[in-house]
Order: structure tokens, then C-alpha cells, then sequence
């Protein structure tokens, strides 16, 4: 099993960024001021992109930077990819 | 807390003191640079403007005076060529007023010959290092210190990792009782809902959004047919909405309240962090906030900039490892550790804040020992012309 790193920008954020590539079922490990926690990945997940630390409910704001970054299109499990299929932004000329 | 830094009669404070010669326009920019090629311990603020038209010569005026009256200058030589728009009578005038301690003088060329400005602009410039050098500096509250904030060859990195870090550098630096400035209006298009929140009061609030909305205006017929705000690179480097892509980068003006939004190179009136309505390229953008009054500037890089500033030093901070290992040669502070889950980002954001205190205090930076001075002076003919 291998162990992937992570960044949690803010401690409220519900997502973290990786800063390697992650294969579905690799550990996610990140640091926080609380100290390292880590998390099963469920997607393959590339450098630069979001894996959800807890289950963010459809409608709900994905939070990055401890301020929203768009709202859940549909439930996100903790572990899972965040992205464009799961995120809609909220301002005008976003990706989606 | 306290820095070691020069108290200017005027009460403004100094972390350099430097000699300058200021150009009035373009085609004075080389007797500028043969005057302070000749002496160690001047530089010349060479410069592409001068004689373009409106707005921007009021531009040039208005950071031309905000340069020879910074805090950071000890002596100013403004060179007029004779035939140009920008009024360099004015511009001395305004740095006299502003700074009557400041040894000052005025040639142009027209008016004495070539040979003849190189020899007396080399004997002014001489004579005012000779004066700068005996000065000292004194132990001085943070109340004065105003930090530039600038990000340049930006990457996945820059928003992970030395952007947060910087932030809270920032918030430190509020709380200490200093200042913090940021200017990159076109890379806050998309969060002008997100700044407003943090403004001051309703007026403030006000501004940011029409501030950010004028660049929008001005930045979208330039933009190419189907070209967005958000690219499929972004997409594909994990961006996944506008509002995450202006965070990264403005999360490095930290958790603080907006206190003032003020033209390009205008000084603030309010303290704490004031948006500076500038450009996205990184050498004009520092202009804006230099000659608005910031004595230090904090640089966050991903792929690497090897960029100083003639008259401020530059602070260089990378959150990419590749980069740190390439190119620590102009890296002030490594955030890298971040990336690779050494240190969270309070831990590199107090790393942050203690080496700019320290380089204040007179600690050479990367660049400043390289002797890197990259100036110029955004123009509205120019500053739209890509993010």
C-alpha cells in the first residue's frame, strides 16, 4: 500500500490538495496543526487535485483557503476526487 | 517588536539607502545609466515611458515623485531630457516638497549637453552616496513597515503552499502593527465577492468591486475568441472553479479586513492591507506598491523568478521542491517543506515574517546580491496586454 502526500490549506477545509499522484486505495496522509492524519483514496487522483477529508453532502460548500470554493453537485464520500464532476461554482465564468 | 532601520526627518522609515537617478522618459535612460554605472551605490530607474500620452504621463509623474521621495532613497537626481511630456520640474518639486531633508537635484540634458550631464550627474550622484553613507540606522517600531505582496511564475504550488504561508506572515505583520499591500487586480477577477467581505467598511467594499470590475471590463476584448478565465489547463492541474484559482492567489493577503483601495503608486492614507490597483506582470506591479510607500517586497514563485527590485529588496519564497533545488541561489525562503509535509504553513509563514524583519534590518537577499534590478512602470497602453 502506498502513501501519498497531501496539503489541508486551512483546518476548516473539507478537502485536501495532493502534492503526488494517488492510485484508488493509496493512503493520503497530510499534516495539520493537530498532527499527521491520513485517509484511504477511492479514485485515481493526479498532482494538483482535491480528495474530500470527510463526506460533503450534495448543496453543501466544498471549502479550500477556509472559504467556499463552489457547492457539492452531488454527495461526495470522504476519499473521493473533487472535482469538476462534483463541484459547481458559484461566480459567473467558473469551469462549469 | 522592533526593526533596525532608518528614521527619515519626515518620520517615514527606511530599510535601504539607496542613490537614484529617475529618468523622465525613455530616451534619457541611457546618460541615466552611464552616470549610475559610474558610481557605487547608485542605480538608474530606467524606464520605457515619458512620453505617452493622458493618463499615463500623470502616471509616470506620479511614481517618478513617489520613487525619489520613498523612504528608502536617500538622494535623488532627476534627469529631464528637455522635449518630453513628462514634466520633470513637477516631479522635482513634488519630491521637495514631500522630503525637503532629501538632497535633490535637477539636470537636463538639452539645456547643459551630453558630456557635461554625465560629468555633473556623476558628481551629484557622488556626492549623495557620500552623505547616505553616514547615515545610521535605530531600532524602530513595525508601525511604519509596509510589506508589497507579489507572486510571479506561479504553479500548483504557489496557492498550496507559499501563498498561505505568506498570508499568515501577513496577519503576523498586521498584528505587529505594520502594513501590507497587494496589486494584482486582473488575478482578483472572480473574487471581488470574496475581497469585498473583507473590506473595511461599505466604501471600501465598494471600491474593491468596481476596481475589479474595470479591470474585467478592460481585460475581456482582449482575450482571444472561446479563451476564459479559467483554462483547460487550470482544469487539468486540478483548478476546479474560478473562485479556487483567485484564492490561491489572493490568499496571500492573509485573514485581515481591507482598509483602502488606492490607484497605482497613490500612498494610502489608512494602515493595515490596502489594495493597490495594479497589473499582473510583477515587475510594473511592484512599482505600484513601491512608490505607493511599501519598503519590502514578499515574492512568491513557483517555476522560479529571478526578479529584485532596484530601490526595495525582494524576498523570494518557493513552495516548489524542484524549484528550491534548482534555484536556491534566489530563494530567501524555502516553503517547499510544506509540499512535502515537513511544515505545516504557520511554521513557514513565522519563517516568512522573521526573514523580512531580518532583511529590513539589512540582511542582503538573494537577489539584491546577484545586484538584480528589474524596473519599470505599467502603463494602461500595456497592463492589459495578457494575466
Amino acid at each position: 500500500m502506498t502513501k501519498r502526500l497531501a496539503i489541508q490549506i486551512d483546518r476548516g477545509d473539507n478537502v485536501v490538495t495532493l502534492v503526488d499522484e494517488a492510485r484508488a486505495g493509496d493512503r493520503v496522509g497530510f499534516v495539520t496543526a493537530e498532527g499527521r492524519q491520513e485517509l484511504a483514496a477511492l479514485d485515481d487522483v493526479p498532482f494538483g487535485h482535491k480528495v474530500a477529508v470527510r463526506a460533503i453532502a450534495a448543496g453543501e460548500p466544498v471549502v479550500k483557503y477556509d472559504e467556499p470554493i463552489g457547492r457539492a453537485s452531488r454527495a461526495i464520500r470522504a476519499g473521493e476526487h473533487v472535482h469538476v464532476h462534483n463541484v459547481d461554482s458559484a461566480v459567473q465564468g467558473g469551469a462549469k | 517588536m522592533n526593526v533596525n532601520a532608518y528614521l527619515r526627518p519626515d518620520g517615514r522609515i527606511g530599510v535601504r539607502n539607496h542613490v537614484v537617478v529617475l529618468p523622465a522618459v525613455l530616451c534619457a535612460n541611457e546618460i541615466a545609466r552611464r552616470m549610475a554605472d559610474a558610481v557605487d551605490g547608485a542605480v538608474a530607474l530606467a524606464h520605457a515611458g515619458g512620453c505617452t500620452c493622458g493618463e499615463d504621463v500623470a502616471r509616470t509623474e506620479r511614481v517618478m515623485a513617489g520613487l525619489g521621495s520613498h523612504p528608502n532613497v536617500a538622494g535623488a537626481l532627476v534627469l529631464g531630457l528637455g522635449c518630453e511630456n513628462c514634466d520633470s520640474e513637477k516631479v522635482t518639486r513634488q519630491i521637495a516638497e514631500q522630503c525637503p531633508w532629501k538632497p535633490l537635484e535637477r539636470l537636463v540634458i538639452q539645456e547643459v549637453g551630453v558630456s557635461r550631464a554625465i560629468r555633473e550627474g556623476t558628481a551629484i550622484l557622488e556626492k549623495m552616496v557620500g552623505k547616505a553613507s553616514g547615515q545610521k540606522r535605530t531600532e524602530v517600531g513595525l508601525d511604519g513597515l509596509t510589506l508589497a505582496l507579489e507572486c510571479g511564475g506561479s504553479d500548483a504550488t504557489s496557492g498550496l503552499a507559499a501563498n498561505p504561508a505568506l498570508g499568515v506572515a501577513v496577519d503576523r505583520l498586521i498584528a505587529e502593527g505594520g502594513s501590507a499591500m497587494f496589486s494584482e487586480t486582473t488575478e482578483a477577477i472572480g473574487t471581488a465577492h470574496l475581497l469585498a467581505r473583507r473590506a473595511a467598511n461599505a466604501q471600501v467594499a465598494e471600491r474593491i468591486v468596481e476596481t475589479i470590475d474595470r479591470a474585467e471590463a478592460r481585460m475581456v476584448p482582449l482575450l482571444a475568441p472561446g479563451e476564459h478565465f479559467l483554462t483547460s489547463g487550470n482544469v487539468a492541474g486540478g483548478l476546479t472553479t474560478l473562485e479556487e484559482k483567485s484564492l490561491g492567489c489572493i490568499c496571500k493577503t492573509g485573514s485581515v479586513p481591507i482598509a483602502e483601495v488606492v490607484e497605482y503608486g497613490v500612498p494610502p492614507r489608512a494602515r493595515g492591507l490596502v489594495l493597490v490597483d495594479g497589473t499582473g506582470f510583477d515587475v510594473p506591479s511592484m512599482t505600484g506598491m513601491v512608490a505607493a510607500g511599501a519598503q519590502v517586497v514578499a515574492f512568491t514563485t513557483g517555476k522560479g523568478s529571478p526578479v529584485g527590485y532596484p530601490i526595495a529588496p525582494v524576498v523570494k519564497i518557493t513552495g516548489n521542491p524542484g524549484t528550491y533545488e534548482r534555484l536556491a541561489e534566489i530563494i530567501d525562503v524555502n516553503a517547499a517543506t510544506i509540499t512535502r509535509g515537513e511544515k505545516d504553513v504557520r511554521e513557514v509563514g513565522e519563517e516568512i515574517f522573521h526573514e523580512v524583519i531580518a532583511v529590513c534590518a539589512g540582511k542582503p537577499t538573494r537577489s539584491e546580491a546577484f545586484g538584480f534590478h528589474d524596473f519599470s512602470i505599467a502603463t494602461l497602453a500595456g497592463a492589459y496586454a495578457g494575466v
